[in-house]
């Protein structure tokens, strides 16, 4: 499809789609994961991805004519896209009406999702290698195709991220402030939950769940360590999530490497160096000090401000 | 809401205004016959001891809880349906701040202008400069830059405040504050409400033990144990014998030993 010449070792036209759909999933995944991790809802890529294992397990049920009538005869990826956003609208509602708690909410679906699928998968006799397609991710066998399909996907996303960033902002800062404010809290969170599970589906055949849940989180970690502002976060952790996905895909071609995992690692190891680095140098100082007094003169002795 | 039209009072020019307000969660009445109004340019301020049903009223003002009985009016209109929420500036008594990835104050400030313009548009050069005014109120326009978490709580507090602040907000409800707040922050609390009230001719409710920073420039005094046990202005209320600005704990222990 795209006739590029790039250097050793994105030489190669697999190579080259999976550095697009690699680096695609490098800017779009940070981007809604620095709302999450601020929603403290880090692990929600990860739980809407084993819904969305769920989704494909009924997927192949369908295909194999078990349930045909039941499952409307959607294949995997779009069953998994109905279960993931069925999922992730459920988490949402579980942790907006206080019902879970955001953590608990997201193990319930979580493991009620991987379970599901494995027995789905079972039933359907779908249970071998393909599954690790959907857990690992093949980067490398991408189709020009899937490479259209999940940069559209990426861009749409983008765009979404950039309209919504401010009230999105508001209401994972501050949700019961919002609320009497009268920002659409409703209306925001369970976007920000159908944007996640779109993106977690897109993205799950070609790089895996793995490394889209991943995505989500490592390099907002780093970000919010480098950064002193959440548009700075969110910068830093694109920057990163780019940054692991090509050094990564370069790693794997070159030492023969798991490229998703390769990825990930990578991701893991910045944060691992950036943690050390802005700790040495005291980049983030906790909340126990005042920062400062406002005035010359005026010490603030504010007591006990709890961290 | 319960109750439709007539109101016992008229209910032109007041900001919030609650009439015979009855609330209980479950069978136990948390207020009863309840009714309070901030009027355009007033300082009020609510107290009452622990329990006494402060958070619920504010609650129940504000539209986030239904009352059983009795007429609530934000703005002249059922709060539950009140749409045009800019006009309305709130401080919550603590700001859930999540802050595991860090916030400037200009970005927790510059959220307070979304009601005002519709969330949905960019902001623009007077939202810009209603977010640096705002901040210049509360003495935090040299810390804008500053991540909140690296904040003093005081500082931090203003930063709350200021995010209301940004709106220029016609009412101001404010709840507790300045509970634990050093004396800097809470001098420079006073004086950005006093200048909004100047200003904007905003009115403002204040729930809040520590009213000794505000003393002199409130209008009226609010009481309240379930009902309203008084409603007037602090001299009448220093009468008898509760003073306000001496010495902090007065209050508190006074209203602690309500009946």
């Amino acid at each position: 499809m795209i006739a590029l010449t790039l250097p050793y070792p994105f030489d190669l036209h697999f190579m080259q789609r999976a550095l697009i759909a690699g680096v695609a999933v490098g800017v779009f995944a940070p981007m809604i994961g620095t709302f999450l991790v601020q929603k403290r809802m880090s692990l929600i890529g990860d739980g809407i991805g084993h819904i969305a294992f769920a989704g494909v397990g009924a997927g192949f049920l369908a295909q194999s004519g078990v349930i045909a009538g039941v499952a409307l005869g959607l294949g995997p990826v779009w069953m998994a896209l109905v279960f993931a956003v069925a999922g992730s609208l459920g988490i949402e509602w579980l942790r907006s009406r206080r019902r879970a708690s955001g953590d608990l909410a997201l193990a319930l679906f979580f493991y009620s999702g991987i379970a599901l699928g494995v027995v789905l998968m079972s039933l359907g006799g779908g249970l071998n290698a393909s599954v690790l397609t959907y857990l690992f991710g093949q980067p490398l066998t991408v189709s020009a195709q899937e490479v259209v399909l999940i940069v559209s996907l990426g861009a749409a996303i983008v765009v979404a991220m950039l309209v919504l960033r401010r009230v999105l902002f508001a209401v994972v800062t501050d949700e019961d402030w919002s609320n009497v404010a009268g920002l659409p809290v409703g209306l925001v969170n369970n976007v920000l939950a159908v944007i996640t599970a779109v993106a977690v589906v897109a993205a799950m055949q070609i790089v895996g769940i793995l490394l889209i849940a991943a995505m989500m989180v490592l390099p907002v970690a780093s970000g919010q360590l480098l950064a002193r502002s959440f548009a700075g976060t969110m910068r830093w952790a694109v920057a990163i999530g780019v940054a692991s996905v090509v050094a990564g895909l370069a790693a794997s071609r070159i030492w023969d490497l798991a490229p998703g995992g390769t990825i990930v690692l990578l991701a893991a190891g910045v944060f691992m160096v950036v943690a050390l680095v802005t700790r040495r140098v005291g980049g983030r100082v906790p909340m126990i000090e005042p920062y400062a007094p406002d005035e010359p003169g005026a010490p603030s002795h504010e007591g006990a401000h709890a961290g | 809401m319960t109750v439709a039209e007539p109101a016992r009072r008229p209910i032109t020019g007041s900001l919030l205004q609650a009439d015979g307000v009855r609330f209980a969660y479950g069978r136990s009445p948390v207020l009863e016959d309840v009714s309070l109004d901030v009027a355009p340019g007033e300082f009020v301020a609510l107290v009452g001891p622990n329990g006494s049903g402060k958070s619920t009223l504010l609650k129940v003002l504000l539209g986030s809880l239904i009352p059983d009985r009795g007429i609530v009016r934000l703005f002249s209109e059922d709060p539950v349906a009140f749409r045009d929420r800019g006009r309305l500036g709130y401080v919550p008594q603590r700001p859930s701040l999540a802050s595991e990835v860090p916030a400037t104050v200009a970005e927790i400030v510059a959220a307070g202008r979304l009601s005002r313009r519709g969330w949905w548009r960019p902001l623009s050069g007077s939202d810009r400069t209603a977010v640096s005014h705002a901040l210049e109120s509360v003495g935090l326009a040299d810390l804008a830059d500053r991540p909140i978490n690296q904040l003093s709580g005081g500082q931090q507090q203003r930063a709350f405040i200021a995010r209301a602040f940004a709106s220029e907000p016609s009412l101001l409800v404010l709840d507790e504050p300045i509970a634990g707040v050093d004396a800097e922050s809470q001098r420079r609390f006073r004086d950005a409400i006093v200048h909004l009230i100047a200003e904007h001719g905003s009115g403002v409710l204040l729930v809040s033990h520590e009213l000794s920073a505000v003393a002199a420039d409130l209008d009226r005094v609010v009481v309240l144990k379930r009902r309203i046990l008084f409603d007037g202005p602090p001299s009448q209320l220093t009468a008898e014998g509760v003073s306000l600005g001496v010495h902090r704990e007065d209050l508190p222990l006074w209203l602690e030993g309500l009946t």
